[in-house]
């Protein structure tokens, strides 16, 4: 399902409602043994060892694992940045070769055009499929009220904190409708209140849009806030441990019973294979 | 006028008067001779009679032209050449070293080679103020694109961005800050080409008045021409490059300016 915002295409239980697991939607993502191999002069990694991943139609899935265990990676092949080694990775039945406006990507480091305002920001996806001056007004509005920033349309990139940064990089990958939203750690670089209420307005867009999400993160208790599923991974070689579907209702906070339950499972399971507590954010 | 703005120009005015007073009195201890170290006054008066006679404007506009054509000749060949080595390795790893060499070259060492090409002409004087900025202008639109971060490349991407929009959306408007500073860098190249140019040539210019100045053994002339060149200079770096920094830093943020 396209990400619209109008109300039609909402979930018909409450924005915060809890989200059917989605099932008995159409897949839309199938990455099966996907393989993907580094060698450089000194180092031969092995990043992703036969990863196989589903994600459907109005899903939250958060990937979450230590560093280094090829989360990116994954994310990469998906959003057709990176090639794969062996394996497949299909899009809506067709193979990924390329990134596409289908599977926008909400980066951790900053990618908003420094040289564009907010909203022209906002607008570039727009402006690249070529629709009307109208059209792209119109949606960015909808957007930049959406994330918040309807105060700040005309501030340049260097005028926003990094919270604003990324909300206007959400409303810049949403503008386009996507069929998946791609997110590789886009809330690491902040600090913990602005994390706290970013996750919080990330859980209320994403039931208001029934958007598909696919989500990485070290953090375990972000995974935990935000996954509908969350997938967890180990390094060495990168390779998908287990899976955990969450039923807990929305929207969550941090320090929920349910969500602090679910966050030493997964740390459980990560310590059970090997890795150390040190490297996953609690 | 804010108070500290105000305070700023109190201070270069004082600066500049007590300049002036120096001068004068070097000149009335007569450490050198009149002939070699004229007075404020015939400074100024020399400045008055070029002035009034209209070789000083002459020679402004003379130089302005010859100037204006070197520099846009410099604008769209070292824009081109530093759009084809920022985006294509095997253009940087060829040309690329051929710019990196000639702009180490004093431009002045053109200039034989200019008048045997092009004869004692305007166009050998241009032909030297275009190999003065050019090469800088191209580096700095290469570097501009190389440095920028590939991340917004994949952003561009990511919304199906093809070769002309990134070029258009992305590259082209993420090198502007690199280009203003080298086209700031190639304007203080270009300009003092030029003069070395029309130090060497009989042609109606700046550089030449200053010529005419010594051959008369008239160093009133001498000193209120390199004034006019100095004072020229400032005010096309202010007026119109201050403008594009004042530009790239409200957008870019001062951190990049
Ligand atoms: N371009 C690359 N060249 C060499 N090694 C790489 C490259 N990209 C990733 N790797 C390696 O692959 C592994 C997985 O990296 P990555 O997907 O970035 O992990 P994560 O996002 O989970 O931290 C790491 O060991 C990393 O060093
Ligand atoms: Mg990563």
């Amino acid at each position: 399902m396209a990400i619209s915002l109008t109300p039609a295409a909402a979930p018909a239980s409450t924005p915060f409602g809890t989200r059917e697991a989605a099932a008995s939607e159409p897949t839309l993502l199938v990455v099966s043994e996907a393989t993907r191999r580094f060698r450089t002069k000194r180092h031969d990694t092995l990043a992703l060892d036969r990863v196989s991943l589903e994600v459907h139609a109005g899903e939250f899935v958060c990937l979450v694992g230590p560093s280094g265990c090829g989360k990116s990676t994954l994310l990469n092949i998906v959003a057709g940045f990176e090639p794969l080694d062996g394996g497949t990775a299909t899009f809506d039945g067709s193979p990924i070769r390329r990134p596409g406006p289908d599977r926008t990507v909400v980066f951790q480091e900053p990618a908003l055009f420094p040289w564009l305002t907010v909203r022209s920001n906002v607008e570039f996806g727009l402006r690249i499929q070529g629709a009307s001056k109208q059209e792209r007004h119109d949606r960015a509005s909808e957007l930049l009220e959406v994330v918040n920033l309807t105060r700040f349309e005309r501030a340049f990139v260097h005028e926003l904190s990094g919270g604003m940064k990324q909300r206007a990089q959400l409303a810049r990958a949403l503008a386009v409708s996507p069929r998946m939203l791609l997110m590789d750690e886009p809330f690491a670089a902040l600090d913990a209140q602005t994390r706290d209420v970013l996750q919080l307005e990330l859980q209320q867009v994403a039931a208001r849009s029934g958007a598909t999400v696919l989500f990485v993160t070290h953090n375990v208790r972000e995974a935990a806030i935000l996954g509908d599923r969350v997938v967890v991974m180990t390094p060495g070689p990168g390779r998908v441990h287990s899976e955990v579907a969450v039923a807990l209702s929305r929207p969550r906070q941090p320090d929920d019973h349910g969500v602090a339950d679910l966050a030493a499972e997964i740390r459980a399971r990560l310590g059970g294979a090997g890795v150390a507590d040190a490297e996953v954010a609690p | 006028m804010t108070r500290a703005a105000g305070g700023r120009v109190l201070r270069v005015v004082a600066f500049y008067a007590g300049l002036l007073v120096l001068w004068q009195v070097v000149v009335v201890l007569e450490l050198w001779s009149p002939l070699l170290f004229p007075s404020p006054e015939r400074v100024w008066a020399a400045f008055e009679r070029n002035l009034s006679n209209g070789l000083l404007v002459e020679g402004i506009l003379g130089s302005m032209q010859r100037l204006a054509i070197g520099y846009a000749l410099s604008f769209f060949i070292g824009a081109a050449l530093g759009l084809l080595n920022g985006t294509q390795r095997w253009a940087d790893e060829t040309i690329g070293t051929l710019v990196m060499g000639l702009q180490s070259l004093p431009s002045i060492t053109w200039l034989p080679m200019a008048v045997l090409w092009f004869g004692l002409s305007d166009t050998a004087i241009i032909f030297v103020t275009l190999m003065g900025s050019v090469w800088s202008i191209a580096l700095s639109v290469r570097d501009g694109l190389r440095n920028l971060p590939p991340i917004l490349l994949r952003a561009a991407g990511t919304f199906g961005a093809n070769t002309y929009q990134t070029y258009r959306y992305v590259l082209i408007p993420g090198m502007l800050p690199a280009l203003a500073g080298g086209l700031k860098q190639g304007w203080t190249f270009a300009w003092r080409s030029l003069m070395a140019g029309e130090l060497l040539f009989v042609t109606i210019g700046l550089g030449h008045l200053l010529n005419i100045g010594r051959e008369l053994n008239n160093i009133s002339m001498v000193f209120s021409v390199m004034l006019v060149i100095i004072v020229v200079g400032v005010a096309v770096d202010r007026l119109l490059f201050g403008r594009l920094e004042a530009w790239v830093s409200e957008r870019w943020g001062f951190a990049h300016a």
